[in-house]
């Protein structure tokens, strides 16, 4: 925290969990502010989920801390810690009503029957199902779970709400739906959101900020934006959108410069541009992809030596509907692109030979 | 699996076979204890109803049958209660020796009756000098009661998970609440069925009995075998026999409901 006065919504002081030999967290520091929405992004295995298990309290960190507004709660059970979980299956009581359900977290807390009526009654209402209140979670769909699980939560007013990739299960016209409204839910309460998923189009659609998890570390910690222009390793160029990503002597011959490059898809045109700092290269059409909106080419560039060739992703908006503009399989393409568009990460450019195969 | 017409009528023959070999000689029993004929001339002479009543009011036979329902009500409470907690310990935490452990709970009902038997006698009379009685039967019987019980929570707390106590948990529920208002309800119809079982098992047992009943402490399956071979008894006996079929079938038929019923709900 620069100021230092205001606590963050949450701490992670070198947070690490190990289940027997494998260390599923390995030494995570984190500060979330107040309202924030917050995407851990990862592949399955990373650690995403423990962090969020251990934020929860479902399971005790090996090593580290955890503080809620500023209060360690490293050793509080789950009970006793101001935060709510949407679980992934949504873990609805079966025997219990939609109503009850969403009432449970303050019966257990002794409020009275009347207010409790009333918040669940509000709750509901905010997630547009009050006309499901008596039905059981059996008889209602996916979408409708989901909300059930968020207003069930919502109600105790956590200051934090836990989501565990709350809208994997969903079909994909739902979950852009759930998305939509996910982030006006959190808008209007004012809430911090802890989300966790592996879907990295579904964080940058909804995050203030992301966290990219691998191998039970952190690798970067920025606005989607940020994330997304200015990776910080090959591993966050690559997990986030679509990279292409070439080292060594692939590298010099196509960006003519040593190291790891990268330039996304959708930064490259397809024949000339009228820009005199434009880098440009020859190459052949291996693959068209249609993919709707747009179409992918798999470009082969042309290498001044014999043998595999360095492939580039280019994308192209579908402008027209009429495709005899569009390359063909087999054709001979120029490719173009600005330099600063290209991204130099961090990686292993010093023990690559590119001199003598050059 | 489509199969030929004489396979589906020599199948169906041998089934329809194989049932009447079981179940005409437990329907004679029934409706023997109907004869006229204390010696079960067949066809019967005529039907009575007088065995029942004389049956009923056998002073013996009601001692039986109250110590019967108080070894098994109480065979059953036992085996409800460590039941339950063992198949918790299985199924929610992880420990060395756990496979072990979930064998060795298990292994009572395989165990040859005789051999329990032998070893609770030796053990109750010999080691701890009790006098064996309605205790030490019913502590012979939750050790076999136990294994249904805990078969069923076990089987239904794998299939449910701990997500939903994780939720509880989350919602700021206790150990003890959330137990009371998520884990128990969602195990009540698994206990019923395993208690029901239980109930049936020490109902209808004899072989551990016989070596953990004192002589004063006559079970309903004891005091058939006792009187078995006098034939002044014989439409008493069974009568009794009658009786005790059918009470240990309704809670089977019962238990075997619910889970069926379960299997349907959970099949949503």
């Amino acid at each position: 925290m620069r100021d230092g006065a205001v606590s963050p919504s949450i701490r992670l002081t070198d947070l690490a969990k190990s289940f027997g030999s494998v260390r599923a967290v390995d030494g995570v520091s984190l500060e979330i502010a107040d309202g924030e929405f917050f995407s851990m992004l990862g592949p399955s295995g990373s650690g995403k989920t423990t962090v969020l298990r251990m934020i929860a309290g479902f399971e005790q960190p090996t090593a580290g801390s955890i503080e809620l507004a500023g209060q360690s709660v490293t050793d509080l059970p789950p009970f006793a810690r101001d935060v709510n979980t949407v679980f992934q299956d949504y873990a609805l009581f079966p025997h219990m009503s939609v109503a009850q359900n969403v009432e449970y977290g303050l019966r257990v807390k002794k409020v009275k029957k009347a207010e409790r009526r009333a918040r669940a009654a509000e709750a509901l209402e905010t997630v547009r199902l009050s006309h499901l209140a008596d039905r059981r979670p059996t008889q209602l769909s996916g979408g409708q779970r989901q909300r059930v699980a968020l207003a069930r939560a919502l109600v105790n007013r956590p200051k934090v709400l836990l989501l565990d990739e709350p809208l994997g299960a969903l079909d994909l016209k739902l979950r852009r739906e759930m998305q939509i409204e996910l982030k006006q839910i959190q808008r209007d309460v004012g809430i911090t959101f802890v989300f966790v998923t592996h879907d990295q189009e579904e964080a940058l659609t909804l995050s203030d900020r992301i966290a990219v998890f691998n191998d039970g570390r952190i690798e970067q910690v920025a606005t989607p934006r940020e994330l997304y222009q200015n990776p910080k390793s090959s591993f966050v160029a690559a997990f986030v959108g679509t990279s292409n990503m070439l080292t060594g002597p692939a590298a010099r011959a196509v960006f003519g410069r040593e190291g790891t490059l990268s330039i996304r898809p959708e930064k490259i045109h397809l024949g000339d541009v009228p820009d005199p700092g434009a880098s440009t290269v020859t190459g052949t059409v291996r693959e068209v992809v249609y993919l709707g909106s747009a179409n992918h080419y798999v470009v082969d560039v042309d290498m001044p030596w014999a043998g595999d060739a360095p492939q580039l992703v280019v994308m192209r908006q579908n402008f027209h509907d009429s495709d005899d503009q569009l390359s063909r399989r087999g054709e001979k393409v120029r490719l173009a692109w600005l330099p600063e568009h290209v991204i130099e990460l961090p990686g292993s450019s010093e023990s690559t030979p590119i001199e003598e195969t050059a | 699996m489509t199969i030929s017409r004489t396979t589906k009528i020599v199948l169906g023959v041998l089934t329809a076979l194989v049932l009447a070999l079981v179940y005409l000689p437990l329907g004679m029993v029934i409706l023997n204890s109907f004869n006229t004929s204390s010696s079960f001339s067949w066809p019967p002479s005529g039907l009575t109803t007088n065995w029942w009543h004389a049956a009923w009011h056998n002073p013996d036979v009601r001692d039986s049958l109250r110590l019967s329902l108080e070894v098994a009500a109480m065979s059953t409470v036992i085996a409800l209660v460590l039941g339950t907690m063992a198949a918790l310990a299985l199924a929610r935490y992880r420990f060395f020796g756990q496979d072990a452990v979930s064998l060795l709970i298990i292994l009572p009902i395989a165990l040859p009756g005789i051999v329990t038997g032998l070893a609770f006698q030796n053990l109750f009379r010999s080691i701890l000098n009790i006098d064996l009685g309605y205790w030490t039967i019913v502590v012979a019987h939750a050790t076999f009661c136990i294994v249904t019980v805990f078969n069923n929570v076990l089987a239904r707390l794998r299939r449910v998970g701990g997500n939903l106590e994780e939720a509880s948990m989350d919602l700021g529920a206790g150990t003890f609440t959330t137990f009371r208002l998520v884990t128990f309800p969602a195990l009540r119809s698994a206990l019923l069925a395993g208690g029901l079982l239980a109930f049936a098992l020490s109902f209808d047992e004899i072989i551990v009995t016989t070596f953990t009943a004192g002589g004063g402490t006559r079970t309903l399956p004891l005091w058939i075998y006792d009187h078995m071979f006098r034939p002044n008894d014989a439409p008493v006996v069974n009568v009794v026999a009658a009786a005790l079929l059918v009470l240990s079938i309704v809670p089977i038929w019962l238990a075997q409901r619910l889970s069926q019923g379960e299997e349907m709900v959970g099949a949503r």
